[in-house]
C-alpha cells in the first residue's frame, strides 16, 4: 500500500508518519508537496501535523489553498482514505471536508500530553483493529484544539456516529475532567459521512514503538492497511 | 484605490477563551464593571480600483473564501476610497 504525506511549509510531523508506514508498517510512503498537484498513485493521504503556512490568520486556513489540496479535495470525494491529524484535522475542517472548526484551547496554552481516547466507532478504515470503546492512549500537543460546531452538526455527528474518538479517563467514562482543551462533547476524533475521511487531534504516528512509551497509535495505522487490503487494493 | 478594515470576531455562539482571560485580568485589575469581553482580528485591505459596488463585492469574497470562518467567526466590512 503506498501512503502520501503532504508536506506544507511549517509541517512537523511529516518524518514521523514517513517513519511508521516505511519502518512499522513496511509499506510504501511518499512525500506530497504543497505546491504540486500530483498525488502520485497513492492509496491513502495523511495531513500531517505542523503548523502549515505559519497557522496565520486561523490553523489550516492557507494551507487549505494550496495547490495540491484540490486535488486531496477531488481524491476524497471519490472516495480516497484521508487522514488529517493535528494541523491536518484542522485544514480538513477548514477545506469543508469535514463540519465544525478547532478553536484555541480552553487552557490558552500549548498542552503536549497523553490523553486516553475511548474508541466509539470501529466499523471504519481507521479503527478496524480497535474494539468497540476501547481506551487507547495516543499523545496530544497542540495550543489549538478545541473542536467546535453548532448544535445541528453535532447532533448529526452524534446521531450518525460519525465521532470515532472522545476523551474519556481510564474508566472509558467521557467526563469533563478528561477533557484536555475544551474540545464539545469531549471530540478527539470525527469523520466525513462516507466515512472515508478521519480528522484527529490525538498524534498517532508518535506512538507506534514500545520505546516511545505506547504502540496505540499503531492500530490506526494496521486499520488503514487492513481495510485497504480487504478491498483488495480498492 | 480604497482601503476596507474587516474585523472578525467569533460568534456569540463561540465560547472565546482569550476574550475571558481578558475578562479575568481588566476584573482582577479593579474594573468591576466589565461586563464582557470578545477579542477578534483587524485587517486593513489596500485594493485598487475604482469602482465602489466593485470593492465591496470583492472584499465580501475575501471575507466568505478566507478572511473569517463562518462557522466560528463573523465580520464587518469599512470600505473607505482613498488617495494613492
Amino acid at each position: 500500500m503506498k501512503f502520501g504525506i503532504v508536506v506544507f511549509p511549517g509541517s512537523n510531523c511529516e518524518a514521523d508518519c514517513d517513519y511508521l508506514v516505511d519502518k512499522i508498517l513496511q509499506e510504501q510512503a511518499t512525500y506530497l508537496w504543497h505546491a504540486d498537484k500530483d498525488l502520485k498513485g497513492v492509496d491513502c493521504i495523511i495531513l500531517p501535523g505542523g503548523y502549515s503556512y505559519g497557522n496565520y490568520l486561523r490553523a489550516g486556513s492557507i494551507a487549505r489553498y494550496a495547490p495540491i489540496m484540490e486535488e486531496v479535495m477531488a481524491f476524497a470525494e471519490k472516495g480516497g482514505l484521508v487522514l488529517g491529524i493535528c494541523n491536518g484535522f484542522q485544514i480538513l475542517t477548514e477545506a469543508g471536508l469535514l463540519p465544525g472548526a478547532i478553536i484555541k484551547n480552553r487552557s490558552l496554552r500549548f498542552q503536549c500530553e497523553n490523553t486516553l481516547l475511548r474508541v466509539e466507532q470501529t466499523n471504519t478504515p481507521f479503527t478496524n483493529a480497535c474494539t468497540q470503546h476501547e481506551v487507547v492512549k495516543i499523545p496530544i500537543a497542540h495550543e489549538e484544539g478545541a473542536y467546535v460546531a453548532d448544535k445541528e452538526t453535532l447532533e448529526r455527528l452524534e446521531k450518525e456516529g460519525r465521532i470515532v474518538f472522545r476523551y474519556c479517563n481510564e474508566q472509558s467514562e467521557i467526563t469533563p475532567e478528561a477533557n484536555p482543551n475544551g474540545s464539545l462533547n469531549n471530540i478527539a476524533g470525527i469523520m466525513n459521512v462516507q466515512g472515508n475521511v478521519l480528522g484527529m487531534m490525538p498524534h498517532p504516528e508518535r506512538c507506534a514503538e514500545a520505546i516511545l512509551g505506547g504502540v496505540d497509535g499503531e492500530k490506526i495505522f494496521r486499520s488503514i492497511l487492513a481495510w485497504w487490503q480487504g478491498g483488495a487494493g480498492r | 484605490m480604497f482601503k476596507a478594515v474587516v474585523t472578525i470576531t467569533f460568534k456569540k455562539s463561540i465560547l472565546d477563551p482569550q476574550g475571558t482571560a481578558v475578562h479575568k485580568a481588566l476584573t482582577s485589575l479593579g474594573y468591576q464593571d466589565v461586563e464582557d469581553v470578545r477579542m477578534g482580528k483587524h485587517v486593513e485591505i489596500l485594493l485598487r480600483g475604482e469602482e465602489q459596488e466593485e470593492a465591496e463585492a470583492k472584499v465580501q469574497e475575501m471575507c466568505t473564501r478566507l478572511l473569517a470562518n463562518p462557522v466560528i467567526e463573523e465580520y464587518q466590512v469599512e470600505l473607505v476610497e482613498v488617495q494613492v
